[in-house]
């Protein structure tokens, strides 16, 4: 029969989404008179803004410093955020109207930026290179979340793997002198709260978010025992060795990529090796099929031979040793020494990031640089002496992820069950 | 020559019901065997055991002559037996290939899919069994018959043998059932064998080679197609003499009780499900909303009882307008529900009997007395419903969830049933029940519609809104696209309208007379 071969398709409701097109289209306008008011109000018409565009302390893939008179700046960034309204307001965008929003931000993050170093200089190189620094912990935790709940089990213990994986690098490293070495321990012991999450998730199938709550708290309590205890007395057990910058030939030779993307830490490299190895490896093999296979209908899955347990063990594993990379990378790439709760709910974050990127690899790691890039954000301007307190400012990236979840989530696909135990007949 | 299956006294006790008593089934090559029953007789029970879900306690499983064991579905599809289960065990978010190939992936270069080597093999079965279907598309825009064909292909792709198909037209228009019995007629000529379960006695008739019946766990006996009919085959299913026809007189329909003018609804994500639809439902009338399901009935009957927000539109109970009220403003206003799903909407599974039956006015007099509930008067309550209403309970004080399918339908029954209402909205109030439950729920029913009661009928069951209806309205895709008399449509023509093909106006006036009205 004819009818029955045509896939359906969905008729959507758009009465809600003129509403939306109205309202986004006013908020751009509002962005473009806070530019013009709030910037260049007392602002000279000679100042000048300078970016430094190669970050500190590097002579190979060096770039010229731009430049900018700070008020026509402004004045154009404004005008340009104005365009963009009236269109918005009066044809809209449709597909791309997201698109423009994320322009108007940048235009919005570029104008502060530019007043906030009016007459000074900002190392704008150095800010994009940390920033791919903090987004690693988050990134690398949203892999950790992407290989869980693809696999059906929601794991909020990420934020303690990863303090307990800091830990006991650091006391590990300092203990062997071995950056290796303390890698691999703190790479254990995300594994064994991993192991634990998994047998009370998926064995005992206690409520997934109880048990990732207790782990996080017994991480924090455990943590900051042994800090107490040990390692602020005994500085030498706090003082692991650390991975160096390495510099990757040719690449890093590249004016501003060169030095933020291939003349950086072992931990940047690894971030995008397991992303590459995870993309393909969730769509594109047997592996990945059969793992996304469980977290969407564990029961079919099971009827066509799939061990659903040993596959959700093996997920939550996996996660757990992403997780104590990102743990070993505050230690051994970042801080160099352990301090109480260090990881300050980045684990989160990158919950946040696995969510907001759709539960894909290579989303999770645009989410994470945007999360990223928040953080630098906060740490720069305090350093620049801005009127707005550092205090506020580190609440940036926070309240970023607030916006963003509220304003952009519920549209992707969730593995269908996600947080749900499975039990066989 | 052996025969493919036999299964020899096989035997499964549960705590407290012996499922599968001595069972004794045989299954020639290349024939088609209904497996009839009602629900809890025990079929389920055994084509479980045959699919390696749960274990026999007694008895052998025979394939082609050899004893085989089988311990899990893999066990099961190695020995050439596969299932089409009711509910699909497709994943909506795969592909095609995707769904057919998971479990026995053909891979390359280590553990890399080979996609295209699947998606020809299907293409392969697809021609070979007339199967239609597009490797490339996503199981999730799939209409559900298409669906269905992707798990039969599941099953060849795995070189099955013995095809068991549980209860799969119980989501199909009657063309789709159709459909499939041409596929199952297919598969048996070039060699396969099945296993054909269900309750609904046409199909079985219509279909199959050889009838076998169950009650209790038990073979009851075996009946040929050929000289069996309808009324003997349910009375072997139950075990007594049941009235298959509803008995009710015409009549003629009183006021407007619920108007639905111009409704839209859409779902939580924003898709439109309701698409400008209108409808009235006049005292002492059954309307009947006939459709395959998913097509916006759910949706309606959410919105009539206040559970869903409209988009826009009006509904109105005796003129007034109800339309997003609260769920208790509508129940007081004189309305009834008896869910779709009475587990989860219906009742509080852990509450006792006599709680449920007072859910919708324990805080009303006699009830309660101010904030305190009155124990005695529900007791009271709960008594008189339990013998007014049939329900098999041991006592009021045990907990709804330890009874029966069919008697927890009757503690809804009697609860909405019992207090003054003037409309009562019913969906699919026999699902899953046994026949003598349907033949009980029915005739109260009918009951209520002869008391002058509106009565707005939504059923899956195409049968069950022919029987009781006085007039139907055919939901296709969020659309009523016709309302009809119910002793004026033949049953071909509404399983048309179901799958969304309007029949040219001549063709239902020369079938049916007179086309009363027809909103295209």
């Amino acid at each position: 029969m004819a009818v029955s071969t045509t896939t359906i398709h969905h008729q959507k409701i758009n009465e809600i989404s003129s509403i939306r097109r109205y309202a986004t289209g006013v908020i751009e306008i509002l962005v473009a008179v806070f530019i013009y008011l709030a910037f260049t109000a007392k602002m000279a018409s000679d100042t000048l803004t300078t970016f430094v565009m190669t970050p500190g302390g590097l002579d190979v893939g060096k770039m010229a410093d731009l430049i900018v008179p700070t008020r026509i700046t402004l004045i154009i960034l404004s005008v340009f955020c104005l365009i963009i309204a009236g269109i918005q307001l009066i044809k809209g965008f449709g597909k791309l109207t997201n698109l423009m929003v994320g322009l108007v931000f940048l235009a919005f993050i570029f104008g502060f930026l530019s007043w906030q170093a009016a007459g000074k200089s900002l190392n704008l190189a150095g800010m994009l290179s940390s920033s791919v620094l903090l987004a690693v912990p988050i990134t690398l935790g949203a892999f950790s979340g992407i290989l869980c709940e693809r696999a059906g089990v929601v794991n909020i213990a990420i934020e303690g793997m990863m303090l307990m994986a800091a830990m006991v690098s650091a006391l590990m490293g300092s203990i062997t002198h071995s950056i290796w070495l303390g890698l691999l321990f703190g790479i254990i012991s995300a594994l064994l709260l991993a192991l634990l999450h998994g047998v009370l998730s998926i064995k005992y199938k206690i409520n997934q978010i109880i048990s990732g709550t207790v782990i996080n708290i017994f991480s924090t309590g455990i943590t900051a025992f042994i800090s107490q205890k040990y390692l602020q007395v005994f500085q030498q057990l706090n003082n692991p060795p650390m991975f160096t910058r390495f510099e990757i030939p040719l690449l890093s030779k590249i004016p501003l990529i060169g030095p933020i993307l291939f003349n950086t830490n072992f931990f940047v490299y690894l971030m995008f090796i397991i992303l590459i190895i995870l993309q393909i490896a969730l769509f594109s093999t047997r592996w990945g099929l059969r793992m996304r296979s469980v977290g969407e209908h564990p029961k079919a899955a099971d009827t066509l031979g799939i061990n659903v347990i040993k596959t959700r063990y093996m997920a939550v594993l996996l996660g757990g040793l992403v997780a104590g990379i990102a743990g070993s990378f505050y230690i051994l790439g970042s801080v160099g020494r352990f301090d109480e709760g260090m990881t300050a709910g980045k684990g989160f974050i990158g919950l946040a990031a696995m969510i907001l990127g759709n539960y894909n690899p290579i989303g999770a790691l645009g989410a994470g640089m945007l999360f990223g890039f928040a953080d630098s954000l906060g740490s720069k301007l305090s350093l620049l002496g801005s009127v707005i307190p550092s205090t506020l400012m580190s609440t940036a990236p926070y309240l970023i992820t607030m916006i963003v979840l509220a304003g952009f989530v519920g549209k992707g696909h969730v593995p269908a069950a996600d947080g749900e135990p499975y039990n066989k007949e | 020559m052996a025969p493919i299956l036999q299964l020899k006294g096989i035997t499964k006790q549960f705590p407290g019901i012996l499922a599968n008593d001595h069972i004794d089934l045989t299954l020639g090559k290349g024939e088609i065997l209904a497996l009839l029953g009602e629900n809890g007789a025990g079929k389920t029970t055994l084509m479980n055991i045959l699919y390696g879900l749960y274990q026999p306690d007694e008895g052998e499983i025979l394939v082609n002559g050899e004893k085989v064991t089988i311990h899990s579905p893999t066990d099961a599809i190695t020995s050439g037996i596969g299932m089409v289960h009711q509910h699909f065990m497709l994943i909506p978010v795969f592909t095609v290939t995707e769904n057919v190939m998971l479990g026995s992936e053909p891979v390359k270069a280590g553990d890399f899919l080979d996609r295209k080597k699947t998606a020809q093999k299907i293409n392969e079965i697809s021609k070979q069994y007339n199967l239609e279907v597009n490797p490339d598309d996503y199981v999730k825009d799939l209409p559900v018959g298409v669906q269905q064909r992707v798990e039969i292909i599941k099953l060849l792709y795995r070189n099955a043998e013995i095809l068991i198909f549980d209860e799969p037209t119980a989501v199909l228009t009657p063309q789709e059932a159709d459909e499939l019995f041409n596929i199952m007629r297919e598969l048996t000529k070039q060699g396969k064998s099945i296993i054909f379960i269900t309750h609904k006695l046409r199909e079985v008739l219509e279909i199959s080679n050889r009838i076998m019946v169950i009650r209790r766990g038990k073979v009851v006996g075996e009946a040929d197609p050929k000289t069996a009919d309808n009324k003997k085959l349910a009375e072997m299913m139950v075990g007594r003499e049941v009235n298959l026809v509803v008995e009710k007189d015409i009549k003629k329909p009183g006021d407007v009780v619920l108007s639905v003018e111009d409704l839209v609804v859409a779902d939580q994500f924003k898709n439109l499900v309701i698409d400008h639809i209108s409808l009235d439902v006049h005292a002492g009338q059954i309307l009947g909303v006939a459709g395959v399901q998913g097509n916006g009935q759910t949706e309606l009957v959410e919105v009539v009882t206040g559970l869903h927000k409209a988009v826009s539109g009006k509904i109105a109970f005796k003129g007034k307008d109800i339309t997003n009220c609260s769920p208790r403003v509508i129940t007081e206003a004189g309305t009834a529900h008896v869910p779709e799903d009475r587990q989860a909407d219906g009742l509080v599974l852990p509450f006792t009997v006599a709680e449920n039956l007072v859910l919708c006015s324990y805080y009303q007099e006699p009830y309660a007395h101010g904030v305190v509930l009155q124990y005695d008067k529900i007791l009271e309550n709960a008594e008189k419903m339990i013998k007014d209403f049939d329900i098999r309970t041991p006592s009021p004080f045990v907990s709804v969830g330890t009874l029966s399918g069919g008697n927890q339908q009757k503690v809804i029954i009697a609860r909405e049933l019992s207090r003054p209402i003037e409309l009562l909205v019913a969906s699919q109030p026999t699902r899953g029940l046994d026949v003598g439950s349907i033949e009980y729920i029915h005739k109260r029913i009918v009951q209520k519609r002869d008391e002058g009661c509106a009565v707005l009928l939504i059923s899956p069951e195409l049968d069950e809104i022919i029987e009781l209806s006085d007039r139907i309205a055919v939901m296709f895709r969020g659309k009523i696209i016709a309302t009809v008399n119910a002793d004026e449509v033949s049953k071909e023509t509404l399983g048309l309208l179901m799958a969304g093909i309007i029949p040219e106006k001549g063709e239902i006036a020369s079938k049916t007379e007179k086309v009363v009205e027809a909103t295209f």
